[in-house]
């Protein structure tokens, strides 16, 4: 036990020590904070732009469209036709919307175009056809001589706040967090998995290359080494996640800080958001940040970092006893490539699914792959935000469990063999060869 | 004499090679012992056994006076024939780890491993990372490492391997220093010029067999072939050689001292003794040397071997 310890503590310390995983360590969550601001700040300049906008209108239906708003300014050329207004818009304006003559309040929707240097964005096009489907839809509601006032008042909109039974609320923008935060969260288990497993197969090489492996199996049983090495690494995995969390924890509370979001109810968030301004107007304005910071605080966080940290050991440890099977195998990195593509199919597999998991978190497919061992930790992972019942989990764990126990003894068999043969690659035939001798 | 270590009928295959066919052999405490034997016939397999690396399919292995269990691996330093250590470790550290997995303490580790550092005047070499350090350099560090923990069966495989022969030396007397503070040694090498130097017992392995073990001594008695060197400082040399060619099988030698005329290996017949050769040559000639030739190890191995 005390030897296991002193091997744990060796591997752990190899780790981090490492300037690799310094380098990566501190300077991920800078990174994200860094381009975190740097979006927020450009969406900020790109909304606070206002954009010119020419128009000839030759039905003249139309003129009242044309009202500025925040981000928009309308410049009637109506009076200069169509040729001359284009060649000063081109110029002068961002683009040139045309309207031309029509007999009839039907066809006046037909022939508008806009004219610009440079390729619309589809938020601008959105936002002018609405505005223009706007105007046409009061005029037509104006020829059938009814109140203007009274249809709009017979127009409802629906904001629907779905809610658990337990009381607690989500939205739609809660739909897409759950989903980033599933999918974040199973890729992050499936890149852990894979660094962190092949860090445990290279150092079982190292040891194998520099022939110190007989000196230290005549001091202890392979078994421990393996152990050891597997838990010295999972450790450091472990470290590296909660300083990433805790960044992103700070990061988070600045975040909060810096918008003046105060932990009110998503409810009051919602209120603050104007249906259709998030219909239409697309991008980040300070009203959608405030919805998500409050959806965060919805979501299942301390499941979610519990089952972080139960499925990467869990998964983790299935593959990295697979990754130190495969280390002890062969006599150098090159030679490991047969035997990864098995290996990595499975992970890749749950990573596919995942991402159609998190479209339809409770199907069966999502409930098969999230209980099958070798895909569990990645795709049960991604429906933990969505909430998923006890016994699934509970299930989902305890195969993982049993698979670990199952996968270890047949690694370290074949680890237990590996350390100590040079010479030729082995074929599969002969790992099965070893797992009795 | 007390055996430190019996090994006793081990068998060890692998799938359908066998590694080691019913092998027994003895280590008297104190001893420095031989494990010869060609390539391949087994050595390091049953050096494996001996460290608990491997077990046995069959058989026993008793180390002073109990059968092997893990709690002997603190009695056991071993000196593999591939050699190696953490290459981008400092020197210390690694020395300190491998020195608590044999068992001891942290302040005993430090407390040896300063002794042993200062000995071989290497102190200033514990923040180095191995990768720094030249490979005799670093074999000194394997062979402070291997002794260390004073363990009481000492087993070098190839041990003079990477070092110059001021080095050589060197571990050479470390070894039999080791060897009278009481230390038992199992020495395995292919180089026959050392077990004549170091071994007082050897064993020969030879295609998963044991085909010989014993004292070096009394195995020579058992390999010498009643073979005798003469020199002799004569007048009449012609006759005198024929004279002795009718009597004995003879064979000349070339090289010649100084103050004789022939020199000669006589062998002589399973019921004649030296003292037959001498009466017989006393009165024709001076004899300037008489030596009975004693079979190198070096002669043994490869008569057994090739007898087997």
């Amino acid at each position: 036990m005390n030897k296991l310890k002193l091997i744990v503590k060796r591997e752990f310390f190899a780790k981090v020590k490492n300037k690799s995983f310094i380098i990566l360590t501190i300077l991920s969550p800078l990174l994200m904070v860094g381009l975190m601001l740097l979006i927020v700040f450009l969406n900020k300049q790109n909304s606070q732009e206002i954009k010119s906008i020419a128009y000839v209108d030759e039905s003249v239906l139309l003129t009242s469209v044309f009202t500025d708003s925040e981000n928009m300014k309308f410049v009637n050329l109506t009076d200069l036709g169509i040729s001359e207004a284009k060649n000063i818009t081109k110029d002068n304006y961002e683009g040139l919307v045309y309207i031309p003559k029509s007999e009839s309040l039907n066809s006046l929707s037909e022939g508008v175009e806009y004219f610009s240097v440079d390729a619309p964005s589809i938020n601008l096009l959105n936002q002018i056809e609405y505005r223009l489907e706007k105007g046409i839809r009061d005029l037509k509601i104006a020829e059938l001589q009814v109140d203007v006032d009274k249809i709009k008042g017979a127009d409802t909109k629906v904001f629907i706040i779905s809610e658990n039974f337990s009381g607690e609320k989500s939205s739609k923008m809660g739909s897409v967090l759950r989903m980033l935060v599933g999918g974040a969260f199973g890729y992050l288990i499936f890149m852990f998995i894979i660094i962190y497993g092949t860090s445990v197969m290279r150092s079982v090489i190292e040891e194998k290359t520099s022939r110190i492996i007989e000196v230290i199996i005549s001091s202890v049983k392979p078994f421990q080494l393996m152990l050891g090495k597997i838990l010295g690494n999972a450790l450091a995995g472990i470290l590296q996640f909660v300083i990433w969390a805790i960044s992103l924890l700070l990061l988070w509370s600045v975040i909060t800080f810096v918008f003046g979001q105060e932990p009110a109810s998503s409810s009051a968030a919602i209120g603050s958001l104007n249906p259709e301004m998030a219909q239409h107007v697309e991008g980040s304005s300070i009203s959608d940040i405030q919805t998500i910071l409050a959806e965060i605080s919805n979501l299942p966080l301390f499941t979610m970092i519990f089952s972080f940290i139960f499925y990467f050991l869990g998964g983790y440890l299935i593959y990295s006893s697979i990754y130190a099977a495969i280390g002890a195998a062969v006599d150098s990195e090159t030679d490991t490539q047969q035997f990864m593509m098995p290996v990595l199919m499975p992970l890749i597999i749950a990573i596919y699914v995942g991402f159609s998991v998190i479209e339809n978190p409770h199907g069966p497919i999502a409930i098969g792959f999230s209980l099958f061992p070798l895909t569990s930790p990645i795709v049960m992972l991604m429906r933990i935000p969505f909430g998923v019942p006890w016994w699934q989990i509970i299930v989902s764990m305890f195969l993982l469990i049993v698979t670990f126990l199952a996968i270890v003894w047949f690694a370290a068999k074949i680890y237990r063999v590996g350390i100590l043969m040079y010479g030729k690659k082995p074929s599969y035939k002969e790992l099965y060869k070893w797992l009795k001798y | 004499m007390e055996n430190i270590l019996t090994i006793d009928s081990v068998c060890k295959n692998y799938g359908d090679f066998t590694a080691l066919n019913n092998v027994s052999i003895s280590v008297p405490k104190g001893s420095v012992f031989g494990l010869l034997g060609p390539n391949g016939a087994g050595k390091t397999s049953l050096i494996r056994i001996i460290n608990q690396i491997t077990l046995p399919d069959s058989g026993k292995v008793i180390l002073d006076g109990e059968d092997l269990n893990p709690h002997h691996i603190k009695n056991i330093g071993y000196l593999p024939e591939e050699r190696g250590l953490y290459k981008s470790m400092k020197v210390g550290e690694q020395a300190m780890y491998l020195a608590q997995l044999k068992g001891l303490s942290h302040s005993e580790a430090k407390k040896r491993l300063k002794y042993w550092f200062e000995k071989f005047e290497i102190s200033d070499w514990w923040n180095k990372k191995i990768q720094e350090l030249s490979k005799g350099m670093a074999q000194k560090v394997q062979f402070i490492v291997t002794v260390m923990h004073n363990p009481k069966l000492l087993i070098f495989d190839e041990p003079f391997s990477g070092f110059d022969p001021i080095n050589a030396n060197l571990i050479k007397d470390e070894i039999l220093q080791l060897r009278d503070e009481g230390a038992t040694i199992i020495f395995s090498t292919h180089r026959m010029e050392s077990v004549e130097e170091l071994c007082d017992h050897i064993a020969l392995i030879n295609k998963s067999n044991k085909i010989l073990d014993g004292k070096l001594n009394d195995i020579k008695q058992q390999f010498k072939t009643n073979q005798f060197e003469v020199g002799l400082s004569c007048n009449n040399c012609e006759s005198l050689l024929k004279e002795i060619n009718a009597k004995f099988i003879t064979k000349s030698i070339k090289s010649i001292a100084f103050n004789e005329n022939i020199r000669l290996l006589v062998s002589l017949k399973n019921d004649e003794t030296s003292n037959d050769l001498i009466q017989f040559l006393n009165n024709k000639a001076q004899i300037t040397h008489f030596t009975e030739v004693i079979p190198s190890a070096n002669d043994i191995f490869l008569k057994a071997v090739s007898n087997n």
